[in-house]
């Protein structure tokens, strides 16, 4: 699971009304390097939730890839920047599209209820009491 | 064979040895490969240059985007984990409401999977319910503008009229769009779904087939086991109708005396030819 992917998953237990952002709770993560596309980061910016993004990236202890404010899109898009190692760009795509979290759990922030990854895969399938 | 909807559950009929046929069967493969890019050509993306988040529910679809897509899917990890799909995967049950925060989905398109809903697999499955449920929270999902192209097998017409008020009442606009609708093995039907305000492209695009042209009878996009079957057919709504079946002539009351005057000629004992002849007896039999 991608923290793109983390991004946009929200909790639907009965009875919770935001269910967002989920904890992220990892035992076991790895990096897979993909090529970098200034333009899908341009199209997804607007899309992603800030916050969320840094509270993942914290949680699998990696305080220093993120700033706590999103860099403003100058910055992001400036000329060359994909290039400069370091970057924001290259952070921000590292961050969303680079790390895949293979154990651990997603939790609700509302009614505590816990979705577990395995493999990869986050298994979000309530049980009968809780839709 | 019936349709894998009325044999199982999904999670019961998709083992193992179900789900292989859709990773190593190039047969299948080709099919779902199919079915997927028209459902993408009825998505109809603006064709802007900038890449888009979609969802493919139900991951029978074969993965042909490479923007970043999110599958939801209810069945075994199997088929998705072996295919090694681009995109995240997810274990969720669409009848539960698609686990995803409001207006993030530029589209969805889901192959073979919304039929499922109107099966009640466990006691406490509620057809209607489900299907509510599945059409808010992909309303809710898909960004303003975006379009939702489901492709599905009706069982009947009213499963298929259930399928489409659910949709309609959790506020989308569409129909379905039905390539080839004569042939009853070729022919397909999309739920194409769009959300927000009707723009330039309220027109439904036209099914294929339904000028008359002549589709190919091998298509078979589930997995209920049907032969291979190669022959191309013309399907036209006025078929010519069946000629009456014509009785044979031989078996009259004239023949019948002429058979018996031969067999006197013969010299056999024949009984003598009264008003009773050949008379029409009633059916006791």
């Amino acid at each position: 699971m991608r923290l793109l992917t983390h991004n946009m998953l929200a909790s639907n237990v009965r009875g919770v009304t935001s269910g967002y952002p989920l904890k992220l709770e990892a035992t076991n993560w790895c990096t897979k390097e993909v090529d970098l596309n200034a333009d899908f980061i341009r199209g997804l910016l607007p899309k992603i939730d800030w916050r969320a993004l840094v509270a993942a990236t914290r949680a699998l202890n990696l305080p220093e890839l993120l700033p706590e404010e999103q860099p403003s899109e100058e910055e992001i898009f400036a000329e060359g920047a994909a290039n400069v190692e370091g970057s924001a760009i290259r952070r921000i795509h590292h961050a969303l599209l680079e790390i895949h979290v293979q154990q651990g759990a997603l939790i609700c922030p509302e009614s505590g209820r816990s979705f577990p990854i395995e493999k990869g895969i986050p298994n979000m399938m309530l049980h009968e009491d809780e839709v | 064979m019936p349709r894998p909807e009325i044999q199982a559950p999904p999670d019961v009929f998709y083992n193992e040895a179900e789900a292989r046929k859709y990773t190593t069967s190039s047969r299948i493969i080709e099919i779902q490969a199919r079915i997927s890019e028209r459902a993408l050509e009825l998505l109809a993306l603006p064709n802007d240059g900038v890449p888009k988040l979609l969802l493919d529910i139900g991951q029978f679809s074969f993965p042909l985007c490479s923007s970043g897509r999110l599958p939801e899917d209810m069945t075994p990890k199997n088929v998705a984990l072996e295919r090694e799909t681009e995109g995240d995967l997810l274990l969720a049950d669409m009848g539960q409401g698609l686990v995803l925060r409001p207006g993030v989905i530029d589209g969805a398109i889901s192959i073979s999977a919304v039929q499922w809903l109107c099966n009640a697999d466990k006691s406490s499955h509620d057809p209607r319910l489900r299907l509510k449920v599945f059409f808010g929270s992909l309303y809710r999902c898909l960004a303003r503008g975006a379009r939702a192209v489901l492709q599905f097998y009706a069982d009947n017409v009213k499963q298929s009229e259930m399928i489409v008020t659910y949709a309609m009442r959790a506020g989308f606009a569409g129909g379905v769009v039905i390539d080839w609708p004569h042939s009853s093995k070729a022919k397909k039907s999309y739920l194409v779904l769009t959300c927000g305000a009707p723009s330039l492209h309220t027109s439904l695009p036209k099914g294929k087939g339904e000028d008359g042209e002549i589709c190919s009878d091998d298509d078979d996009g589930d997995s209920s086991g049907q032969d291979d079957d190669r022959t191309v057919g013309i399907y036209e709504r006025n078929r010519p109708k069946k000629k009456q079946k014509i009785k044979k002539n031989g078996n009259g009351k004239e023949w019948l005396l002429k058979k018996k005057e031969q067999m006197r000629r013969k010299g056999h004992d024949v009984p003598a030819d009264t008003k009773y002849t050949g008379r029409k007896r009633k059916t006791y039999f």
